[in-house]
């Protein structure tokens, strides 16, 4: 975000005043400011009224019918899916899988910022560990969901370690077991998004002026000081960023558990149990009430953060 | 306290003063920690990668009798490569993720930069709105409103071709959006005037100065963008189920079935989608880097 406006500066000195310069400007734009924007508006804004806003709009209709997708007639059914969702266990279900995926956020975020701290400073073969922590980040979906169900397999890769360093009796089935299913997920998404918290809380840190760290160490203040007073709160605005972020993204977690276990044994999360509400089960309204809550959410948590900590520079102009 | 004002004037003599001497070892201690914290990191990211890249070279018996960290007989057994290339359809897959990518690519530096182009060089009535569309959108998690994004994905006959990925990755992308009108608010605006000066048009200025000018954020978003689509899974799983139009992530996903428990040649099948990336992400560090940097903070 600070980025955002930092480089809005930087436009060279033209004759005549600030006012001047002004006024000629909007003259000259004057002329042709009526359809003109418009026109370079036109496929932009019809993409994204067609694939967001009207998707959103009949989302929320769908939501109080009991459409199944295919027929004509949609009936109008009232808030009968809404109360479903909130009293049928199996569905609600969900929402303390997303606890999983909250916790293991924090987690990521936490050793995200360890790192992201230690290796701001001088640190032998930098760029080795920086490549190393962040590259997970990008590797395709579908391939960390392969590598991890290789790994979790019994007598796979983590089986094997546990054994050679003496832990045999900590072996388990890791996808297997509903007690261990929802960790073992959550912590491929830690080895997966752990990268991306690095990388901002990383840039974030090093905008933070040198002769900051400088003056401290001229005062004595230890790393453990220099990390409380100068870096936390240089780095305050990406943190809560990454907050939001973390707790949207857990409640929309998707991929990593419908590609290892599909969502079975009880690993199945709000956005599967949507996508398998709407096109296995044919219940379009059902899932689109679904789909409504989880945004309601991600929605109500940004509007919390926004009031938290504002943050007025979100702007695109 | 007198050791503190001592330790001052005597600098070298640690023996003496033990809390120098403490000092000292603490420092190493900590220096210790951090890198055995580094390495430990470094081994939790490397080894599930290592043992898929161990068994893609093992042969169907190696893989049954020995473990997965152990090493393969034959480093250059590439047969489990070649199984993964012509029996789980990887080149399809590669060629039409190929054919999405360079038009959608195309398609999101041409809308994101006219888009940017309106936003920042223009005044107009309903800018305000304009503007509070395209932030309202980065608030609607795409994966949340496909139930009815599919409905209308089918209403306009774009199910199973080609068009639905890339009207879908055009219609949602915000972020390019950004990273354009944040580059071109550092083109100062008397580029734009000097050309017109000259008697070139809006469209001229946009076509001919504007869009090269945006040469290095054009970079930035084909990179970002270019591996969020070679990526995507949930797009072409729901859009695009017909075989011959397998993306990358879809021919993956598709060996847990035929494969069942071939793990060696999953594991090949794996290796091949993960090494375009790697290459990529060695050559292009530090853009990648400044990229997400940039596109991730919004």
């Amino acid at each position: 975000m600070s980025q955002m406006t930092g480089t809005t500066g930087g436009a060279p000195p033209t004759a005549g005043t600030p006012l001047e310069r002004e006024a000629r400007s909007s003259r000259t734009l004057k002329k042709h400011r009526r359809i003109t924007p418009y026109l370079f508006l036109i496929a932009p804004l019809a993409l994204l009224i067609t694939f967001t806003f009207v998707p959103a709009a009949n989302l929320i209709w769908y939501s109080f019918t009991d459409w199944d997708g295919i027929d004509l007639e949609k009936e109008f059914v009232g808030l009968e899916n809404y109360i479903e969702i909130f009293t049928e266990p199996e569905v609600f279900r969900v929402f303390f899988v997303s606890l999983y995926y909250i916790g293991a956020s924090f987690l990521q975020m936490g050793i995200a910022l360890y790192f992201a701290t230690i290796l701001s400073f001088n640190t032998r073969f930098r760029n080795f560990f920086k490549g190393v922590l962040f590259f997970p980040y990008l590797i395709n979906g579908v391939a960390i969901g392969l590598v991890f169900l290789y790994l979790y397999q019994p007598d796979g890769t983590l089986d094997s370690l546990l054994k050679a360093v003496g832990l045999e009796s900590a072996t388990t089935a890791w996808l297997g077991d509903p007690d261990a299913v929802n960790v073992s997920l959550a912590a491929t998404s830690v080895w997966r998004y752990t990268g991306l918290n690095f990388v901002l809380f990383l840039g974030a840190i090093q905008s933070i002026p040198n002769q900051l760290y400088e003056a401290a160490d001229l005062d004595g203040a230890s790393k453990w000081q220099q990390f409380r007073f100068i870096i936390a709160p240089g780095i305050k605005r990406i943190i809560s960023l990454s907050f939001i972020l973390a707790i949207s993204g857990s409640l929309a977690v998707f991929e990593i558990p419908f590609i290892m276990t599909g969502g079975a044994n009880g690993s199945s999360t709000f956005v599967i149990q949507t996508i398998q509400s709407a096109f296995q089960f044919r219940q379009v309204g059902f899932a689109s009430a679904m789909a409504v809550v989880l945004l309601l959410i991600v929605l109500i948590v940004t509007f919390i953060q926004r009031k938290l900590v504002p943050d007025d520079e979100v702007n695109l102009t | 306290m007198s050791n503190l004002l001592r330790r001052g004037s005597r600098p070298t003599d640690a023996l003496r003063f033990p809390q120098r001497e403490n000092h000292r070892t603490r420092a190493a201690i900590a220096t210790f920690l951090k890198y055995l914290s580094l390495v430990l990191a470094v081994v939790a990211v490397l080894v599930p990668l290592v043992a898929v890249f161990l068994t893609s070279f093992k042969t169907r018996e190696e893989y049954l009798t020995t473990g997965p960290l152990d090493p393969p007989e034959n480093w250059f057994n590439f047969e489990n490569y070649g199984i993964a290339f012509t029996q789980g359809n990887m080149l399809l897959g590669f060629a039409n993720t190929g054919i999405v990518l360079i038009v959608s690519l195309a398609g999101t530096v041409l809308i994101g930069s006219m888009t940017a182009y309106a936003i920042d060089r223009f005044d107009f009535k309903l800018k305000k709105v304009v503007i509070a569309l395209f932030l309202l959108a980065t608030l609607v998690p795409g994966v949340t409103t496909q139930v009815a994004t599919f409905q209308i994905v089918v209403g306009l006959e774009l199910y199973d071709s080609y068009a639905a990925p890339i009207a879908l990755f055009l219609g949602t992308d915000i972020i390019s959006i950004y990273i354009f009108v944040q580059f071109m608010q550092s083109i100062p605006k008397d580029v734009d005037e000097a050309a017109m000066l000259d008697g070139a048009n809006k469209f001229t200025i946009f076509w001919r100065i504007i869009l090269p000018l945006l040469k290095p954020a054009i970079a930035t978003v084909v990179i970002i963008k270019g591996i969020a689509i070679y990526n995507e899974f949930y797009i072409p799983f729901l859009y695009l189920p017909s075989e011959e139009l397998s993306m990358i992530s879809t021919a993956l996903f598709r060996f847990t079935g035929p494969f069942g428990s071939q793990w060696e040649v999953i594991s090949a099948g794996t290796l091949i989608v993960i090494i375009p990336t790697f290459i990529a992400f060695i050559l292009l560090q530090r853009f990648i880097y400044s990229g997400l940097t940039q596109g991730a903070t919004k």
